[in-house]
């Protein structure tokens, strides 16, 4: 079985929120943990973000996000956008890059992304937006022990 | 947003809610309007009822750390739930901004 989700809404940073519960409600038919929901949460916030910000700098548009996941567990999630696109993907994944553009940014979004999620691929062309695909294998209740071992060793 | 000051200089602000780009800014401006007191050297964030924050909050943070650390002074945060004490830890937040041992137990 392959389970398949598409959504479709405007760029507006109040559907940030919005973006976060739907991929809670998709992904919580695999049984997260805890952890594992709030790290999913928080990288789709922070593509979503990114689209808004970055892809349509702030203008109207519209973001798509895909989620897909079969009974290997493991979730993907697309956030797409038709905005200005990334001049050098490479250069806007290191830590704190930021666009610089007078705001308050902290420029680890991609980090975030990176290291909440098991891979992020970005495939973005100037002028006719970007695609941010991320995929996270969903342990459950591994997940959980993994955690409380992971907090264990500190 | 809650406010607390025991100490001379020293405030303690209760944010609560979800901090991302969308909120972001308001949460900016209410604790700069804080922060025009000159005679604030230490924020206290109490984030006990903080549900959400991503990067957008790490750059709020940073923001007002500077302000404070121009006039000498110190940012910290105290009763950070689960998920947000992941992001301190694995963005390195932790290194710049106090974190007060839990006063209420919430892990």
């Amino acid at each position: 079985m392959q389970n398949h989700m598409e959504l479709r809404f405007s760029a507006y940073p109040q559907n940030e929120s919005f973006a976060r519960v739907a991929i809670a409600a998709f992904a919580v038919q695999l049984n997260p943990t805890l952890p594992e929901m709030a790290d999913i949460k928080t990288a789709v916030s922070e593509a979503v973000t990114n689209a808004i910000v970055h892809g349509y700098r702030e203008h109207d548009g519209m973001v798509s996000m895909t989620a897909d996941f079969g009974d290997r567990r493991l979730l993907t999630v697309s956030i797409h956008d038709d905005g200005c696109g990334i001049e050098d993907v490479e250069t806007a994944m290191q830590p704190f890059y930021s666009t610089g553009d007078g705001a308050e940014r902290s420029g680890m979004g991609f980090c975030v992304m990176q290291t909440f999620m098991d891979a992020v691929d970005v495939d973005s062309r100037v002028d006719q937006g970007t695609t941010v695909t991320m995929r996270k294998y969903i342990t459950g209740e591994v997940g959980l022990h993994r955690e409380r071992m992971l907090d264990e060793i500190g | 947003m809650v406010q607390e000051s025991p100490l001379y200089g020293s405030v303690t602000v209760v944010v609560a809610g979800e901090l991302d780009h969308c909120t972001a800014s308001q949460i900016r401006r209410q604790l700069d309007g804080i922060l025009e007191d000159p005679s604030i050297t230490h924020l206290c964030l109490d984030l006990e009822n903080l549900t959400f924050m991503d990067s957008s909050g790490i750059g709020v943070l940073l923001g007002r750390l500077r302000v404070l650390q121009q006039r000498g002074g110190m940012l910290s945060v105290k009763n950070m739930q689960p998920p947000i004490e992941k992001l301190f830890r694995l963005t390195g937040l932790q290194r710049v901004i106090g974190v007060e041992k839990n006063a209420k137990g919430v892990r």
